[in-house]
């Protein structure tokens, strides 16, 4: 039975000009121990709904899902005291900005303390080893001593460590870890990204790792679910992925990295990500599609089969070359 | 580049609403703004139009009837629909009047204060160390006074008049545009556009007026909106103290003041001014609120 | 468009390629915090950086936070005066002392900025924003005309004419960029300083606005000055490049040379850290202990040794002297060949 079971997840946004659709039919399926990552540019909903899966967004959203599972348990039809119990403690999310994700008023240890207040059954005597415990476990040194610590204290990657330590606090099954690197330097990126998939195996708890960042995803995780503009439109294991993408979107996002460039020019994708005001009618990538056609901009494109990495497209691309017979759902 | 600039055509075919649109869809949201903003703009229409509307002149006397009850009281009459004063006048016709004077005393006020404090906020935000010190201190010594008690020394050493009492409350309300236009400029400054327009050649005095202040505005507008209210508040309060408006000018705080005496006998005479005061300054603030809902950049999506 | 500017050309920005500038131990120190009582602490934020920028070449200045890559930025546009050291720009010195931008020198030298939301005037027009270098240092030019070069130059940058009434709120990010670039060669600079101009976008419009940069160096023989911490990029766009760890430059060359045969190993370690979008490769990562020490408080000797795996007594006194030619570096101990070469196998 898989850890996290989330079908057909929308929400839409009540803006001052009108209804904007963030997310757009999204499935998320988490094993346990799995290390997936969500992979989108900016607007593609990526990191909104993982927010809606923790009921972190605001009141102008409104959040509709034909599934949302987590653990056996419906998250839809728990009350909000129920789904408080699970959130925080089963399920963790750190975020990109350190600094302001850690309470300034507070220091460090009374903010790990309080996680585990909230959430187990331990004394104050037990808190206090016990999150002695967890910065020792996230790296941070002398760790006694920075459990006094104020967060202005502490360099980025130590408050990202010391993050890591809140959110690991009750041994959660599952960990959302939104771009937790985008704001840190290359080397200390490098440090973050070992400690958390080092843990994630030790503690055996599934994780989904949110970025932009295609090095980031080849270097860190087995499972890659690529979204853009509020879809997902393709699913695939890393290396796969990496190989034979069969989103053109996917595939154009690819070659455009910088790395994989052959001469002075890159291959670029034209255009901008749809906005509220410019959805397109049919596939949501034909404006900026180098393989659309007249079907791809009036009808809305249909999941392809597994062995096709999900791709919800009208003719997927295998080994870069767009199948555009109607017999390929093999 | 040519398939670049082909898209570009297309996202921008339908474009977002402009930024005024987007104003009004929030403000309209807050519906004491709303409320507020219909009250404002009908007493702003009273006080234009207040010698079309007002039957009487507002020192008209009419010696027959001292102290005549409004229309619905026993006593009262359609030839005085509010009632008459002690010395015969017309409430109604005084009242419209007084609005005249509210929104001259809030205009006046506003403008004074705003473009000064706007000007030395400026400045501040711009000067070194030391001139930035110095004006924020003697900014921080005139909001130490209380600010009616301040606005009353100066009128009593200026001498009480309407427009005394003007420069008096424009002096005690500037401050506060000083420290808003430099919090706003302070974090305006270090933008990348700043140094851009640097970059390109911008003097000082460009920079500060032309590229960084009209960046600044949102947040001034709340505050001459709210100001404004103050000014009409304070400027009854000195006329009821005697400092401001003198007799017989209709001037609501000064009507107020006229006839405390006669409360007992005749409620009318000082609960219609008080009324209007009442209303107008209620009205501003919550239209003020509502600009500050509407304009705050920290609420406001990019 | 024309790229002929009558008052800006001397004799040095021929058709040669000699360099256009050039920068001898640059140094920037900043006083913070002090009051009446209290002395200020000194950062060193840019320590000691030579280097030339040559027409239609790239150098790219690499580094982490707090290396001085902005401020380097700031120095070379004459934002602010170094505090120490030189600057040529076209045969004009500037020292010191003189912060002197007169109009030829501020033409010859432009900025993009890394956030495009942040670099344009929200309330001015793309096309006052674009007219509004012209109408500062070159007030003879008439206004038609004026209109007419910044149309040009929005055409140039792959925008549309009917962007020019627009504000800066109705573009992309991507779209806000190319009006930076565009506000940049107004003024037919011969430098182009562009302070992490793709970090902030996404990677479909990255690759747009890099190959846009690359179209504009060929068309108008443009020297850059290409600030990032993204290697990746860097490796694509630079011809030198220059890799600096607080404050100071502790290697310098050749981007291939660099590339390929790191000798610091800091630049070792950056190559390294650096993640590649192949899952298939297997790295031998070397992994840097500790964090970025302050640059309020940067160790003695080579900023480097808290951190270096081959950091002895001598590093904690002295920086290191540059040794090499073209490629040079700041190092008592440089990698050697066998190093290298699994440097090779690592790097991005």
């Amino acid at each position: 039975m898989p850890l996290l079971e989330i079908r057909n997840l929308s929400v839409d946004f009540a803006t001052a000009s009108g209804r904007f659709r963030a997310v757009d039919g999204v499935d998320v399926t988490v094993e346990p121990g799995d290390l997936m990552a969500i992979v989108g540019e900016s607007g593609s909903g990526k990191s909104v709904s993982m927010l809606a899966l923790m009921g972190l967004l605001p009141w102008t959203a409104t959040v509709t899902a034909d599934k949302m599972e987590f653990d056996g348990q419906d998250l839809r039809s728990l009350s909000a005291r129920a789904k408080r119990q699970i959130i925080g403690r089963d399920i963790s999310m750190i975020f990109q900005e350190p600094m302001s994700s850690l309470n300034p008023c507070f220091t460090v240890g009374f903010q790990i303390k309080e996680s585990l207040k909230l959430h187990t059954s331990l004394d104050r005597r037990q808190r206090q080893d016990r999150a002695v415990e967890l910065l020792e476990l996230v790296g941070i040194p002398d760790p006694a001593k920075r459990l006094n610590a104020f967060p202005h204290q502490l360099s980025g990657g130590m408050s990202q460590r010391a993050m890591i330590a809140i959110a690991l606090a009750c041994q959660p099954k599952l960990l959302i870890a939104d771009e937790p690197t985008t704001a840190l330097d290359v080397t200390i990126q490098a440090q973050i990204l070992e400690l958390l998939t080092g843990l994630q195996q030790t503690a055996g708890m599934a994780m989904i790792l949110i970025t932009h960042d295609m090095g980031v995803v080849a270097e860190t995780v087995r499972r890659v679910s690529v979204q853009y503009a509020g879809q997902k439109v393709e699913e695939q294991p890393v290396e796969d992925l990496f190989d034979d993408p069969h989103h053109p979107y996917t595939a154009a996002l690819l070659a455009a990295l910088p790395e994989r460039a052959t001469g002075k020019h890159l291959p670029t994708i034209k255009g901008v990500v749809p906005g509220q005001f410019d959805r397109p009618q049919g596939c949501l990538f034909s404006p900026r599609c180098a393989f659309a056609d007249e079907r791809c901009r009036t009808i809305v494109p249909p999941r392809q089969p597994q062995a096709l990495g999900q791709a919800l497209c009208h003719y997927p691309l295998i080994d870069g070359v767009p199948q555009k017979s109607q017999e390929v759902t093999a | 580049m040519a398939d670049a600039s082909s898209q570009i055509a297309r996202t921008v075919a339908t474009a977002p609403p402009g930024p005024f649109r987007e104003f009004w869809s929030s403000f309209k949201e807050n519906r004491g703004a709303v409320i507020g903003l219909v009250i404002f703009a009908s007493f702003l229409l009273i006080a234009i139009a207040a010698p079309l509307l007002a039957p009487y002149t507002p020192n008209a006397q009419f010696r027959d009837h001292l102290l005549q009850p409004p229309v619905w009281e026993a006593g009262g009459s359609w030839q005085f629909p509010l009632g008459t004063d002690p010395l015969g006048r017309d409430m109604l016709s005084r009242l419209l009047y007084g609005a005249r004077f509210s929104f001259l005393i809030g205009l006046v006020v506003v403008g004074i204060a705003s473009f000064f404090g706007v000007v030395i906020g400026v400045l501040a935000g711009f000067a070194p160390r030391w001139g930035d010190t110095l004006i924020m201190r003697v900014m921080d010594i005139v909001l130490s006074f209380p600010s009616l008690l301040l606005a009353l020394v100066l009128v009593a050493i200026l001498g009480p008049s309407l427009i005394n009492a003007m420069i008096a409350i424009s002096i005690v309300l500037q401050p506060h545009f000083v420290r808003l236009t430099r919090a706003a400029v302070l974090s305006e400054r270090g933008r990348d556009y700043v140094t851009a327009a640097r970059v390109a050649g911008a003097g000082p005095i460009r920079i500060m007026f032309r590229t960084v202040l009209p960046n600044c505005l949102g947040p001034i507008i709340v505050q001459a909106a709210l100001s404004f209210s103050t000014a009409v508040l304070d400027a009854a309060a000195l006329g009821f103290l005697g400092m401001g408006a003198q007799p017989p000018t209709p001037e609501w705080g000064t009507m107020l003041a006229e006839a405390r005496e006669f409360i007992l006998r005749a409620w009318w005479v000082v609960t219609f001014p008080g009324l209007c005061i009442l209303v107008t300054v209620l009205a501003i603030n919550l239209m003020g609120d509502g600009l500050r809902d509407a304009l705050d950049p920290k609420l406001k999506r990019s | 468009m024309s790229t002929a500017n009558p008052s800006g050309t001397s004799p040095e920005t021929g058709p040669t390629t000699g360099p256009i500038l050039t920068a001898s131990h640059l140094t920037r120190h900043y006083e913070i915090g002090g009051g009446a009582f209290k002395k200020p602490a000194v950062v060193r934020a840019l320590n000691g950086a030579s280097f030339t920028l040559t027409p239609g070449r790239t150098l790219a200045v690499v580094g982490e936070s707090g290396c001085g890559k902005s401020t380097l930025a700031r120095v070379v546009t004459m934002i602010e005066p170094p505090t120490e050291g030189e600057l040529s720009i076209g045969g004009k010195l500037i020292g010191p002392e003189g912060a002197s931008r007169d109009r030829d020198l501020r033409s010859m030298v432009q900025i993009v900025f890394q956030d495009p939301y942040g670099s344009l005037n929200p309330r001015q027009t793309i096309g006052a924003t674009l007219m509004e270098p012209l109408k500062l240092n070159r007030p003879e030019v008439k206004a038609e005309e004026r209109e007419a070069r910044a149309r040009e130059m929005l055409e140039l940058v792959g925008l549309r004419p009917e962007h020019f009434e627009r504000y800066p709120h109705m573009f992309s990010g991507g779209q806000r960029q190319r009006v930076a670039v565009a506000r940049a060669l107004m003024l037919d600079p011969k430098i182009l300083v562009l302070d992490e101009p793709v970090s902030a976008l996404d990677l479909s419009i990255q690759s747009q606005i890099l190959n846009l940069l690359v179209d504009l160096q060929d068309r108008l023989g443009l020297a850059y000055l290409f600030i990032s911490h993204d290697l990746s990029v860097v490796r694509h766009l630079a011809d030198d490049v220059m890799v600096m760890y607080l404050g100071r430059p502790v290697e310098q060359g050749p981007k291939e040379d660099v590339f390929a045969h790191p000798r610091h190993p800091y630049t070792r370690s950056l190559l390294s850290a650096t993640p590649v979008a192949d899952p298939r490769r297997k790295r031998n990562r070397i992994k840097l202990e500790g964090e970025l020490p302050s640059p309020l408080a940067a160790p003695p000797g080579c900023p480097f040794n808290p951190r270096c795996w081959k950091a002895t007594a001598e590093c904690r006194e002295a920086f290191p002297p540059y040794e090499g030619g073209v490629h040079s570096y700041a190092c008592y101990h440089p990698l050697d060949a066998d190093e290298t070469m699994e440097a090779l196998a690592d790097a991005p």
